[in-house]
This record gives C-alpha cells, structure tokens and sequence, in this order.
C-alpha cells in the first residue's frame, strides 16, 4: 500500500467526480451538475472545458457569458495544478487505458517500444487544431462528435447505449495496438491540456542524488518521455504532457521523485 | 521536410474522413427538442451537450411519484451512441414521455450556451410562458384516426393543455348514418407547441396524431402567392422579388404537331 497512495488518491477523485456528476442527475444534487463540457459547481459556480468552447466558438456561434467564464475558470485552474492533471485526476477514460496500460505490463505485451512513423505522440495537436478547423467547416464541434471522454461520462449519468463501444474500443487500442494510443498519441483534449498546463506550478520535481537509476518510474509513466532527467540532473518535470498522476513519485524507491512547487528562480 | 508534407497531406485526409463523419450524424431532421431550441441547424451549433436541461427535466419539483417519492423519468433524454442522433444532444420521444409543460420552464433558463434561447419563450411581460414553446406541430393521420371513422373519441382533444385552443372539435354529418355526428379534431397550427401530450393520450395501436419537427410537418406557400383579401398577409410578401422569366417560342408552325408521329 505504501507505493500506491497517489495511485488510490487519484481514483478516489476520479470516482468521488463521477459519482457527484451521477447524483446530479439521478438524486438531484446541486453540488456538481451537468457534464465536463459545461458543469456547475453547487449550483452556481460556471465551470466548462476549453477545448470544447473553442471548437463551439469556431464555428461562429456566440456562446453564453457562463461558458466562456466556466472555460476561464478551469484554464486558471489547470494553469496552477498542472494542465493534463485533468487527464489523470478527472478523465474517467484515463481509468481505462490505464487498466489497458496494466493488463500490457501483465501480460507482457510490452517489450519493445514501436516507432511508428506517422502515430508519434504529436499527433495529438495536428487533432487538436484540425478538429477546431472540422469544427468551423461542419458548424459543430467536431470532436464532441465521438469524444471517448464525454460519451463514457454521459454514459454513467445517463446511460450508455451503444456509446458503450467506443470505450471499449479505446481499451482494445491500447491493449492490443498501441501503448498508451489513445491518451498518449492521440487525444486532443489531453493536447489542449498540455498546452495549458506547460507553465504550470505544481511540478513533479527528481533528486538525482537519491536516484539509484531502477527505471520503475519509466515503466509505469504513461508519458515517459517527460522523465528524460532521470539520474541525469536534478530538475523539475516542466513539460507540460506529464500529467501529474503521481504513479513515479508512488514506485520511487529512493525517494527521488516528489511534488513540489516549480522553481522559477533558478535553475540547478 | 518529406515528412512534414506527409504530415499536412494525412492532417487533410484525417480532417476530410472527420468533416463527412460529422456532417452526416448531424443530419437528423426527425427529432424533438426541448422548449426554446434554435432552428435545429444552429441548435446542433450551439449546443454543448452538458446534459443540465435533462438533468433539471427528470429533477423538478413536479416530476416526483407519488408512490415511491423519487423522481420519474424525465422527458428529456440524451443522445446516446446508436440513438441515430448527435450524440449528447437533448430530445424528448412523445409517446415515451411527452413534455409536461411546466409553468416554470427548468429546462431553458440552466442553458449555458444560449442553445436553449430563454427570449423567444417571454411573453409581453417578460415572463417566461411555455405556451410560447414551439417544439413541433402534431398532425393527424385522418385515416387511422378512429373519430373520422365516426367512432366517438376526444382523447388528444382532453389531452391537450391548451383545451380547444391547440386542437378544436369541428362538427360534420355522418352522412353513413344519416342521424349521427362526426367530432373531429383539428390541430390549430399557431397555437400547437409540440408538447406531445395528444400523441401520448391517443387510443390506436400506433398514435394517429403525432408531433413532427416544424420544418418537417409544414408546408411553404411562398412568395408567388398572397391572401389578396389579408393586409397581414400582404406584409409577408413585402419583400419578394419580381422574378421574370422568359420562355422561348418555338419557332414550328402551331400546326405542325397534327402532323408528327409521337415527337413530343
């Protein structure tokens, strides 16, 4: 238990949203209503995802005031936590590609890394701006067509149907295609985080003293190439794609992995 | 630099693939939507999908059963993967549970996104009035409807919330029987919202008066032809164009035809 307190955390979170986000519907809560492309909080507070509201603003409709200060919010809020802590605190999709991710280590599906030539973990923000492009050309916004995130999570609000399949697709995608496909390679929402959060101030900081170079981080980080300091310099993680999960600070051993506030002032 | 045309190139083919797929799960003309909604074009637009206009439909004060004291279904749904709809959009089916016409309206005013438009429900006092709502119109199939086989039936005419305003009972002969009446009902256009109550109320195996979207259950005279006897009327073609057209003689002798075997 004691390598899993970030992990166990995270999922109480991940759960603890979605069962309010449940409740709205099913008891008539006020504490948090509607879905991640517009909620509010107690009642009151507008709360709307970014990259939604740009994809709706794309395609020329003027949208209400609430959307846009519920968009403002949450982009503040990311701006400080850590853009893609969306990604792995909130997203109820990260619970399974990570369930993917895992069954992968178990099964030992994952002993060579593959390049792929034209599905690198860029590929996300060619989506990102071409759905925001789709957007204005249909006049909808285009990723919420088949957003796996949303659909998953209207599906536990209200009932899944046959939005059902493309959960299960993403898990068959990144169980038996590619690792870490969907969220990391090609998820806009997960790309339009990263940007937001790239200047962010809570940062997963290494001592390359302590490190005694296990790799266990590497292995469980769904974004691995954010780790490029291991035992190399003491430094924060600064790129914007790792999404704060915490699952390195959890296996690190050694005590050289902890979160803490990023260093602007100087760097070691 | 190879790599980046191929990048752009399979960006334009992803984006192409992308644009059909949207544009065609948009297209679905036969679909209720709550009170207040946009033209069904630019309601698809604005809508966010977050689900609050349903969650305030199945939460209100009067959706409570009396029995077990929880909320009832509510009328509005979610588009779900395979409903055959813009997935995440609010609709409501009438003869799963039409629209209650609630005097408060929950649905309209908890829209973040103006895709539920709160001012075309005010009245002249500014207060909001679902009779304003212009979800669909209903339409009778005359003959499946039981009341124009002269079989006495008034159930939508009870049914409906806006009594002998929305749906009347015109008086005919039965010429059949020579000493009975016809009750027919008739759908008032201007005074239909779509709510769907009739439709839920009607007694044939499969509805015979049924709500359809607007755009889909009206015609259009246009403007080539007026009310000459209506100055209101008259305003409505206020703005047509004169459209000349000129149709070219044909320069065959009129008498020419007689004589032409079958060359029309």
């Amino acid at each position: 238990m004691k390598n899993m307190k970030y992990l166990l955390l995270r999922r109480s979170v991940q759960l603890g949203i979605l069962f309010l986000y449940f409740s709205a519907n099913a008891y008539g809560w006020h504490i948090l209503e509607g879905t991640f492309g517009t909620s509010l909080l107690f009642g009151t507070i507008p709360l709307a995802d970014p990259y939604t509201t740009v994809q709706v603003l794309a395609t020329g409709f003027i949208l209400g005031t609430d959307v846009l200060l519920g968009a403002l919010i949450i982009t503040m809020f990311y701006f400080v936590v850590g853009g893609r802590a969306f990604c792995s605190w909130v997203c109820p999709i990260n619970m399974v590609t990570d369930l993917a991710n895992w069954l992968r280590r178990k099964l030992n599906l994952d002993k060579e890394e593959v390049n792929y030539r034209f599905l690198k973990r860029s590929a996300r923000y060619w989506i990102m701006v071409v759905g925001i492009i789709v957007s204005a050309l249909v006049g909808v916004a285009a990723f919420e067509v088949f957003s796996p995130i949303t659909i998953m999570q209207r599906g536990i609000v209200f009932g899944f149907g046959m939005g059902f399949a493309v959960v299960l697709a993403i898990f068959l995608f990144d169980l038996f295609g590619v690792k870490n496909g969907w969220c990391g390679h090609l998820c806009p929402l997960g790309a339009a985080y990263s940007i937001i959060g790239s200047q962010s101030i809570i940062r997963v900081e290494h001592d390359h003293e302590a490190c005694t170079n296990c790799m266990d981080c590497k292995v469980v980080c769904p974004e691995n190439q954010v780790l490029h300091m291991i035992n190399k310099s003491s430094i924060s993680v600064t790129d914007g794609e790792c999404t704060n999960c915490g699952r390195c600070v959890d296996v690190c051993n050694d005590d050289a992995l902890k979160f803490s506030i990023r260093n602007f002032t100087k760097n070691k | 630099m190879a790599t980046t045309v191929q990048s752009v190139g399979l960006a334009t083919l992803g984006g192409m693939l992308w644009s059909g797929y949207s544009d065609s799960v948009k297209a679905s003309p036969l679909v209720l939507r709550p009170p207040g909604a946009l033209a069904e074009k630019d309601f698809l637009t604005a809508c966010i999908k977050c689900g609050l206009c349903a969650e305030a439909c199945t939460n209100r004060d009067t959706n409570i059963d009396k029995e077990t004291g929880k909320a009832r279904v509510g009328t509005l749904q979610m588009a779900k993967g395979g409903d055959s709809l813009l997935i995440g959009t609010p609709y409501f089916i009438p003869t799963e549970v039409p629209c209650y016409m609630c005097e408060d309206i929950p649905c309209v005013p908890v829209c973040p996104s103006g895709a539920l438009d709160m001012p075309s429900l005010l009245n002249e006092k500014q207060e909001l009035d679902i009779n304003k709502s212009t979800m669909g119109l209903a339409v009778v199939h005359k003959e499946s409807c039981i009341a124009f086989w002269g079989i006495q039936c008034d159930a939508c005419y009870r049914a409906c919330p806006l009594l002998d305003v929305a749906i009347t009972l015109e008086y005919q002969k039965n010429d059949r029987t020579g000493k009975h009446a016809f009750l027919l009902p008739i759908v008032q256009d201007t005074a239909c919202t779509g709510c769907g109550l009739c439709e839920q109320a009607c007694v044939t195996e499969k509805p015979a008066i049924f709500v359809l979207p607007n755009d889909v259950a009206k015609g259009k005279a246009g403007d080539h032809y007026v009310k000459g006897w209506d100055s209101k009327d008259q305003e409505r073609v206020g703005n047509a164009k004169a459209e000349v057209t000129t149709t070219e003689l044909s320069k065959k002798n009129v008498n020419d035809y007689l004589n032409m075997e079958l060359e029309y």
